[in-house]
């Protein structure tokens, strides 16, 4: 028996199939991901995440800490509830884990914090690293929130949905929301945020009030979409999994994070620095690219890629992709690959496209 | 819960055979197999033509989570596929034992039949499985 959220009674009551993921009994999904995948791309899907990690950044040093941990910079958030996708790094440049962190105050004012949002397979390592570079400060507080549920409400139809299930204050506080912002409101966190490609919320909330907001957006019309859909999902958007997709032995510039890297200003010491900068002096040997296979059969993770006259590479995730009607994937090649390739799929070579690493958005097919 | 029709047989690889008396049998996966593989988005099947052994391969389905082997439960003669598949694969999770059959073949000794497992005996071995 695993690890349960708030959610789990709702999840059975809903005919979930339950599955162990990383420790939690989580749905995979409720019949069907393909149609669950579909309800996302054409109207809204939920889904329960309260199985991540919600960690609170507190103290005086707390901005300073964040800009020598991560290696996107939290000065860029400029505003109260600014939400930032970045890499946190070993000394060598590879990925602890891939992470969501918000503003939670506005910007520069005493008794600033953050909320910090990492993957539940790696919340041990990512604590005890976190404590252990607080230490190096005089006044930071990590704080993890084990009692907050966290539910995504995605898809085109997801805000206009979500707004019926909550009160008018709430509703009135959804529609003043930018892309990629939070907001606060009477214990809940609602932010604008995703993993599926798609417009939707990411809603942090007290455990108790889970499963009344979960069945309140069920009346509303939004279907319960499980962990199957979630991977299909994200992969058509070009998103990365870790674990899948780069781990501590992967480098952010091999593994399509460049654009998470804040360079500037130079006299920003976040840890990686040093070896992403003699990586990109001696040159990046890889590169995470997209693969697309028109014909029929499906592209999986471990695959061989084999680049005439280049070299070899490896798919990383690789799925059938329910928007397009055909197999995608992400995969780790040689850098100077070009525009085709050949997959090594159960003993036959197979030919595929390559193109930048992102095949859906917004319901649109947007791989060349 | 899986169901599983008492008038067909089964092998433990999760095939299914209905012997249609005239020296011929339908062979598909069944709906517990179905229900492990999730949405079948791709079916691979043998030519008409082919001679099967036991237990050789007799192609594959792809579904979104996998890709898993057919093997033919019983020795013969494909005669006839289906070819349906092709556009349709969803059939094989909506109707496992109907619209989504797999291929029919021609026995080549139907001693082979008494090998086979009962309804009971299927499910029995699914249990162990679990």
């Amino acid at each position: 028996m695993g690890n349960k959220t708030a959610l789990y009674q709702a999840h059975v009551d809903m005919g979930a199939k339950v599955v162990d993921f990383g420790g939690w009994d989580m749905p995979l999904h409720y019949g069907s991901q393909m149609d669950e995948h579909n309800d996302v791309r054409n109207d809204a899907g939920m889904f329960d995440v309260s199985h991540m990690t919600v960690v609170d950044v507190t103290g005086a040093d707390a901005k300073e800490f964040l800009r020598h941990l991560l290696a996107n910079d939290v000065a860029k958030l400029q505003a109260k509830g600014k939400a930032l996708y970045s890499g946190m790094l070993n000394v060598d440049g590879g990925v602890i884990d891939d992470l969501i962190i918000y503003l939670m105050t506005e910007p520069g004012v005493s008794g600033e914090w953050f909320r910090v949002v990492v993957n539940c397979a790696t919340r041990e390592k990512d604590l005890a690293w976190m404590a252990e570079q607080a230490a190096k400060f005089d006044d930071v507080a990590l704080t993890e929130q084990p009692e907050l549920a966290l539910i995504a409400v995605q898809g085109p139809s997801a805000l206009a949905r979500a707004k019926v299930a909550v009160t008018e204050s709430r509703a009135t506080l959804i529609d003043n929301l930018s892309v990629f912002q939070g907001v606060e409101s009477e214990g809940w966190f609602i932010a604008r945020t995703g993993y599926t490609g798609e417009d939707g919320l990411e809603v942090m909330l007290p455990e108790d009030e889970a499963a009344d907001f979960w069945q309140a957006l069920a009346d509303a019309g939004v279907k319960p979409t499980g962990l199957g859909a979630r991977d299909t999902l994200r992969l058509e958007a070009g998103m990365n999994l870790y674990g899948s997709d780069m781990d501590e032995t992967v480098s952010p510039l091999a593994a399509n994070m460049g654009w998470t890297i804040s360079w500037e200003p130079e006299e920003r010491n976040f840890i990686g620095r040093n070896a992403l900068e003699a990586q990109k002096q001696a040159g990046v040997e890889q590169k995470l690219v997209g693969l697309v296979l028109e014909g029929r059969g499906v592209l999986r993770a471990h695959q061989k890629v084999i680049i005439d006259g280049v070299g070899e590479g490896e798919i990383t995730s690789g799925s059938f992709s329910p928007t397009l009607g055909h197999s995608v994937a992400l995969a780790r090649v040689p850098a100077a690959t070009g525009e085709s390739a050949e997959v090594e799929m159960r003993g036959k070579r197979v030919a595929v496209k390559v193109g930048r690493p992102v095949f859906v958005r917004n319901g649109k097919k947007v791989f060349s | 819960m899986s169901n599983n029709p008492s008038e067909l047989k089964y092998v433990a690889s999760h095939e299914w055979i209905r012997v249609e008396g005239d020296g011929t049998v339908t062979v598909g996966v069944t709906d517990h197999a179905q229900d492990l593989l999730g949405d079948v988005v791709f079916v691979e099947l043998p030519e008409v033509g082919a001679e099967l052994a036991n237990g050789d391969d007799a192609g594959v389905v792809e579904s979104v989570k996998a890709a898993s082997d057919i093997y033919a439960p019983i020795s013969g003669e494909v005669i006839a596929i289906n070819e349906a598949l092709e556009d349709t694969p969803e059939n094989v999770n909506s109707d496992p034992y109907g619209d989504g059959w797999f291929f029919k073949l021609k026995l080549t000794d139907e001693a082979e039949l008494d090998a086979l497992l009962d309804a009971d005996g299927y499910a029995t071995h699914c249990e162990s499985e679990a």
